[in-house]
């Protein structure tokens, strides 16, 4: 457990170094969706503390008011006695006021949904993404089939056109969280759920799952990169392609081990026998950042671990340890590392 | 006062008695010692396989075979074990015996009639999983252990409601031409 607990925090470590660290932060919307959600949360933060700062005002003046009482006298309580005053009015005025205030927040829910329910949805991105235990498959839908593609716990989307994400669950329920671009909604098995976004800021947003789903579930991350629509061709367009065959004899071994293999049995690579769908699609793996679903940075060092012995860096996942002769790892490594 | 302090400290204690009955369940995520005894037939002679299987009584261990029996096709020629161009997994008959090292070979060195080997592509662990799971078609494991349902279309009863079958040796049949 502690060596995993530092792996991890190096991980996150030599994460945050390579790159700027995605962030994950529902007060800074990136989105045209986030942006309402973030309005509602002022709106009603807003509220909440005069409600608040009224709540304790009343105390102070309660208690200034309050029959006192020194250590010579006792405190006169007389007007405890008294009925107080116009107190109908008061509970009325009081209560008035307390309704008027949750009406302002259910009216302001309602205007919210209805908000986002009118993102215009001309040109969309259609992505399919699946949750399983523990991370995300991506398929890029199309209206020409041939254009299709799969990737896993990294989507790219362009800035300032909608996105409708349809998502599924393999195995038990997830919940699909971008704080920067959209609300949660649950993934759960046999059920089809929508979400639709629009992220109008380039950056890059953290995604989580949001209903626990397991052993793993806390580092079940999503990475979101909006970028302009030149940027997301390009990135699309390379996903499109099969992967390259492998130049160099050590690659060539390499491709060998991973057709030879346990590899085989679960994962695919495009443009190669290899079709399998257990695993995450590794036909583009050297274009992602992270492996293990945002866990680790995606380099040599950390591929080579993952495969070697999975279960020490992210106990429970489904892939197993694999037991490669050394110079068979190398070439694997040296194989994925061309599938750029 | 008194009465109720006692009530609260007794309740607490309650409590943490009734706690010290919940345990959590020990997953097997790397494989126990004893089920890599297994290497590779370095000559076309069958290996001695080893008997112990740390996983017939392991919930989860049986869960995971199950996902590999389905992830793996094993159901392109097994069907849900009801057999189609391989035999059949969940009647009593066993034609390469049905204790989990048998299964264990037949699955990682192949048998004759079309049954591939597994053994390179596949982990020594995941085959121990999967001769556990296959062991729990035809109900040879505990009823606390094999699955009740499946992830997918039902395809009939969950193997903890299975009859035990006695297995019983089927003869070979001869290599067909």
């Amino acid at each position: 457990m502690k060596t995993r607990a530092a792996l991890f925090a190096s991980g996150a470590l030599a994460a945050a170094g390579a790159a700027a660290a995605p962030f994950q932060d529902a007060l800074r919307p990136a989105g045209a969706q986030a942006a309402h959600i973030g309005k509602l949360w002022n709106f009603t933060l807003g509220l909440c503390t005069l409600v608040f700062v009224a709540i304790v005002v009343a105390c102070l003046v309660a208690l200034w008011r309050a029959p006192r009482a020194d250590h010579e006298s006792m405190a006169d309580v007389s007007s405890l006695a008294r009925p107080e005053s116009r107190i109908h009015r008061r509970i009325a005025w009081a209560v008035g006021l307390s309704a008027i205030g949750l009406l302002a927040l259910l009216a302001a829910d309602v205007f919210t949904s209805r908000a986002m329910a009118r993102l215009p949805l001309e040109g969309a991105v259609n992505i399919e993404l699946v949750g399983h235990q523990w991370w995300w498959e991506a398929r890029y839908r199309d209206a020409d089939p041939s254009r299709e593609f799969t990737t896993a716990n990294e989507l790219h989307i362009p800035v300032g056109r909608p996105v409708i994400v349809t998502l599924h669950s393999s195995d038990v329920i997830h919940s699909l969280w971008i704080p920067n671009l959209q609300g949660k909604k649950d993934l759960i098995p046999g059920r089809t759920a929508i979400l639709r976004l629009r992220a109008d800021r380039p950056g890059v947003y953290r995604g989580q799952c949001a209903e626990f789903c397991g052993l793993e579930h806390a580092l079940m991350a999503l990475q979101v990169t909006a970028e302009p629509s030149q940027g997301y061709e390009a990135w699309a367009e390379r996903q499109r392609q099969p992967a390259p065959a492998p130049a160099t004899a050590l690659a060539r071994r390499g491709q060998q081990v991973f057709l030879g293999t346990t590899c085989v049995m679960c994962h695919t690579i495009g443009g190669t026998t290899a079709g399998a769908g257990l695993g995450p699609n590794l036909t583009h793996l050297a274009s992602r950042q992270t492996i293990g679903a945002g866990m680790f940075p995606n380099n040599r060092g950390y591929l080579a671990g993952w495969i070697a012995d999975p279960q020490a860096m992210k106990p429970g996942v489904n892939m197993p340890a694999n037991s490669l002769p050394p110079d068979d790892l190398q070439a694997l490594l040296t194989y994925l590392e061309t599938l750029k | 006062m008194k009465n109720r302090v006692g009530s609260v400290v007794l309740a607490g204690l309650a409590f943490a008695l009734a706690l010290s009955g919940c345990y959590r369940e020990k997953r097997p995520t790397t494989a126990p010692p004893g089920t890599s005894g297994v290497t590779q037939p370095t000559s076309t002679a069958q290996p001695a396989p080893i008997v112990v299987s740390h996983y017939t009584d392991n919930a989860y261990a049986v869960s995971q075979g199950k996902t590999w029996y389905r992830a793996f096709n094993c159901n392109g020629c097994h069907a849900a074990g009801g057999g189609n161009m391989g035999p059949p997994l969940m009647d009593a008959k066993w034609r390469y015996g049905a204790d989990p090292a048998s299964i264990y070979a037949s699955i990682a060195y192949g048998r004759p009639n079309g049954m591939p080997a597994f053994g390179a592509h596949l982990t020594e662990d995941q085959i121990w999983q999967l001769a556990a799971f296959v062991r729990s078609l035809s109900g040879q494991l505990s009823k606390n252990v094999a699955s009740s349902r499946g992830d997918t279309l039902q395809d009939g009863k969950g193997e903890s409601r299975r009859e035990k079958e006695t297995p019983v040796q089927e003869q070979t049949p001869a290599v067909e031409r």
